[in-house]
């Protein structure tokens, strides 16, 4: 049954928006989740607007992180997860019986907090998840390569030294060489976990830009802590608290004119 | 203020006292090492090179000549006592002498003392009077040790020519053998061996002893002759040079108490390889599952406990596990089953170079596992999540980013237990180590390995030369050279292995290290 169709449970949470199934790239349905006894997400309940920033904001230990692992079934991996809900991926289910977990990884890659380049050279890194698809002719990978680093804005800066070690770029670098590991297997959804918070202000803003320069192509989400960055980057921001969604809108209107007074106290600064 | 003051006097002395405790005993576990191989070193290399003849005059006017082994006190004061290795055990009854030092007259190194090393008795010591040839020519004083030298040198090539020619002649007779073509081959062979082994024969040199009684030694008897009285420093380096070659090439002589260790060697590195490859691979995957697969239960956290205890096993318990699983459980059904023939005499139900690798393996199985398991752990989860956000399976994740990153790891897990595995001695007595195995276990005899074999290790020649030799004072040198060597080559082994760590961890970037 098409999400639309579907009855929504009442909620707590004062959504200033929805938007329709057609506009969504991923729809997120009474999920739920904790970690053995920790309840980490209580009945979240929104879409995620396509080819848009997303940001999720909220204070630590709001479950924001784990939210956007949810969107990849990173969470399989913790035997103590347990999950109740539904993800909804372009009209499909992610954790629906005929879901290869490897493919939906690939729709939906991921960047995580610390730059994390495996340790081979440059041009290894970006071309690995290609390589894992395989039957792409050495010359179509190099081509993707190429154009997967000019994508994260990395080519000018690596192209002399492919062959090098990832590990001798700057932290910087190295966050856009994972984006652009990323970029190069063609994914829908790019999520992105704290992806400046390990980094200095000048790298800072080169994501920043890159992100913005991204959303033509895909979705992005992004989970911050840092509510400037939410409101340089992103369309919509969702504010999260406690496991729950308290509030979720265009992000002029959440940072400017919240409709809750928690927001408000979050977002000035009178609570963390 | 002034209490203040005092208390961090107090405090940076005790800070001292640390530092100097933690110093001292730094440089005294250095200077027990350092010691270890210094006495290894001198004693072991000391014994080939060619030491001094002393000639002895006694009160009762004897006469000895010999080589100054060590003096000791006598009990109750009565002065000291010096054992010289005199040689000629024909003659005496003994190669060893002990003279109270009271009773030396005088002590003196004439350059014209022989000590010549023969096939039987041992060396003698003396001086040539002369020597004849094989063509029955006499030769008289000092032109007489020319020409022995002259003949030692035609008779081990001549020595050479024939071992070779015995091993082209006797491993095809080992094997069945095929009628027809091989006879006339064989034969011509044969002629030729005979022919060299009359060649050999004939002549014997007279040497006097210096109580003047004579020794007649047959040509073909004498192996070499020195005069080390006589000998210039350069002269004695090579004789060393040549005594070290000798017993790294070749085989044990007179009951392990003089010789080579070659087949030692050779025994403990291929037994050392073997047990690598057999325990690198069943650790690493044992310490995979344990670390990537397995639900991190308690189960699995017993396990793991269980896996560190037997590292700390007693190793002859594995010998007694290996004697009984590998060697007459699995061994005696391989005899049942596939050599059915030879039996009673057994063929795998025996002790062997396979059944000591596994037992060693089995005995190395924790090591491995621990070292590769901390590997794995070390690697950050960013790097699994990294490679599974990126769209790789389980399989793809392991194969592709984290096994290459825990190579240097489990190498770490080879060399220690390389290490542990080559110095092992106790469980070898048990599956398969032997006191003499002339032939290596790997020859051009297929199947090339023969690991149904028994080999000699180097552990278990210190051993036994040490204790079960007849003679000790012969062997004492051996054991110090036999146990520099087993240093030498667990050394090397290590190198070998962590020269490959660092290749690959230069590959793999510097966390993987």
């Amino acid at each position: 049954m098409p999400i639309a169709q579907q009855p929504r449970p009442p909620s707590k949470s004062a959504a200033l928006i929805d938007f329709s199934p057609e506009a969504s790239s991923l729809a997120i349905r009474d999920l739920s989740l904790a970690y053995g006894e920790t309840q980490a997400l209580r009945h979240l309940t929104l879409r995620i607007p396509r080819h848009r920033v997303t940001a999720f904001i909220g204070p630590s230990g709001c479950g924001k992180s784990t939210l956007l692992r949810a969107l990849n079934r990173l969470h399989d991996l913790n035997d103590a997860v347990v999950r109740q809900g539904e993800v909804w991926l372009e009209g499909e289910e992610i954790h629906g019986r005929g879901v290869a977990v490897a493919e939906l990884r690939r729709r939906v890659g991921m960047v995580f907090q610390a730059p994390n380049p495996f340790p081979m050279s440059i041009y290894d890194n970006v071309a690995f998840g290609l390589r894992l698809q395989g039957g792409l002719s050495k010359r179509k990978r190099d081509d993707t390569v190429e154009w997967a680093l000019r994508a994260a804005a990395l080519w000018d800066e690596v192209k002399e030294r492919l062959r090098a070690s990832a590990w001798s770029l700057s932290g910087g670098q190295q966050q856009r060489l994972v984006i652009a590991r990323t970029l190069a297997v063609g994914p829908e959804v790019l999520l992105l976990d704290e992806p400046a918070s390990a980094l200095d202000p000048i790298s800072t803003l080169k994501i920043e830009e890159l992100i913005r320069n991204l959303k033509s192509q895909l979705t992005l989400v992004l989970v911050t802590h840092n509510m400037q960055q939410a409101a340089r980057v992103s369309d919509y921001t969702a504010f999260l608290q406690d496991g729950e969604l308290v509030e979720y809108g265009p992000t002029d209107t959440l940072f400017t004119n919240p409709r809750l007074r928690r927001t408000e106290n979050y977002i000035t600064g009178r609570m963390t | 203020m002034r209490w203040a003051f005092g208390s961090r006097a107090r405090r940076s002395r005790r800070e001292g006292i640390g530092a100097w405790l933690a110093a001292g005993s730094v440089a005294l576990s250095l200077l027990a090492l350092l010691a270890l191989l210094a006495l290894l070193t001198i004693r072991g290399l000391g014994h080939f090179w060619p030491a001094p003849i002393a000639l002895v005059m006694l009160e009762d006017g004897r006469q000895l000549a010999g080589e100054h082994v060590r003096e000791v006190p006598l009990p109750e004061g009565e002065g000291r006592e010096r054992l010289y290795r005199t040689g000629n055990r024909d003659l005496e009854g003994s190669r060893w002498q002990w003279v109270p030092v009271s009773s030396i007259t005088a002590v003196s190194h004439p350059p014209d003392l022989v000590v010549l090393e023969r096939r039987r008795w041992g060396e003698a010591i003396g001086r040539l009077t002369s020597l004849q040839r094989e063509t029955g020519e006499r030769v008289e004083g000092e032109p007489a040790w020319a020409a022995l030298n002259a003949r030692l040198a035609e008779l081990a090539s001549l020595r050479q020519a024939r071992d070779a020619l015995r091993e082209e002649i006797i491993l095809p007779q080992v094997r069945p053998l095929e009628e027809g073509d091989e006879a006339p081959r064989l034969e011509a062979a044969n002629a030729r061996l005979r022919e060299l082994q009359a060649a050999m024969q004939g002549g014997h040199l007279i040497l006097e002893a210096v109580d003047g009684r004579r020794l007649e030694v047959p040509l073909e008897q004498a192996r070499r002759a020195r005069r080390p009285n006589g000998m210039s420093s350069l002269e004695k380096l090579v004789a060393w040079g040549n005594g070290v070659w000798r017993f790294l090439s070749e085989g044990p002589r007179a009951a392990n108490t003089a010789g080579g260790v070659w087949p030692a060697i050779f025994g403990t590195v291929l037994m050392v390889m073997l047990m690598s490859i057999l325990v690198t691979p069943f650790g690493v995957l044992a310490a995979i599952y344990l670390n990537e697969v397995a639900h991190q239960g308690r189960l699995t956290r017993l396990v793991r406990i269980s896996v560190r205890n037997l590292a700390g096993v007693p190793s002859i318990v594995y010998g007694v596990f290996g004697l009984g699983v590998f060697v007459y459980g699995i061994g005696g059904t391989l005899d049942e089953w596939f050599f059915d023939a030879t039996l009673p005499s057994p063929t795998f139900g025996t002790g062997g170079l396979l059944w000591a690798s596994l037992t060693l393996a089995l005995l190395t199985l924790p090591v491995v596992i621990v070292a590769t398991e901390e590997g794995l752990a070390r690697i950050p989860d960013q790097q699994r999540e990294g490679a599974l956000a990126l769209g790789a399976t389980r399989l793809e994740m392991l194969t592709r980013v984290v096994l290459p990153m825990a190579t240097p790891a489990m190498l770490t897990g080879m060399i220690l237990a390389v290490a542990r595995a080559a110095g092992e001695v106790a469980p070898l007595m048990l599956v398969g180590v032997a006191k003499l195995a002339p032939q290596v276990p790997l020859d051009g005899d297929f199947p090339f390995l023969h690991l149904e074999r028994k080999f000699m290790h180097l552990g278990y020649h210190i051993f036994d030369a040490a204790l079960h030799g007849g003679d000790v004072e012969a062997a004492m040198p051996l054991v110090y050279a036999t146990a520099l060597l087993l240093v030498l080559v667990i050394l090397v082994l290590n190198l070998t292995a962590i020269f490959l760590r660092h290749h690959l961890s230069m590959r793999h970037g510097a966390l993987a290290r």
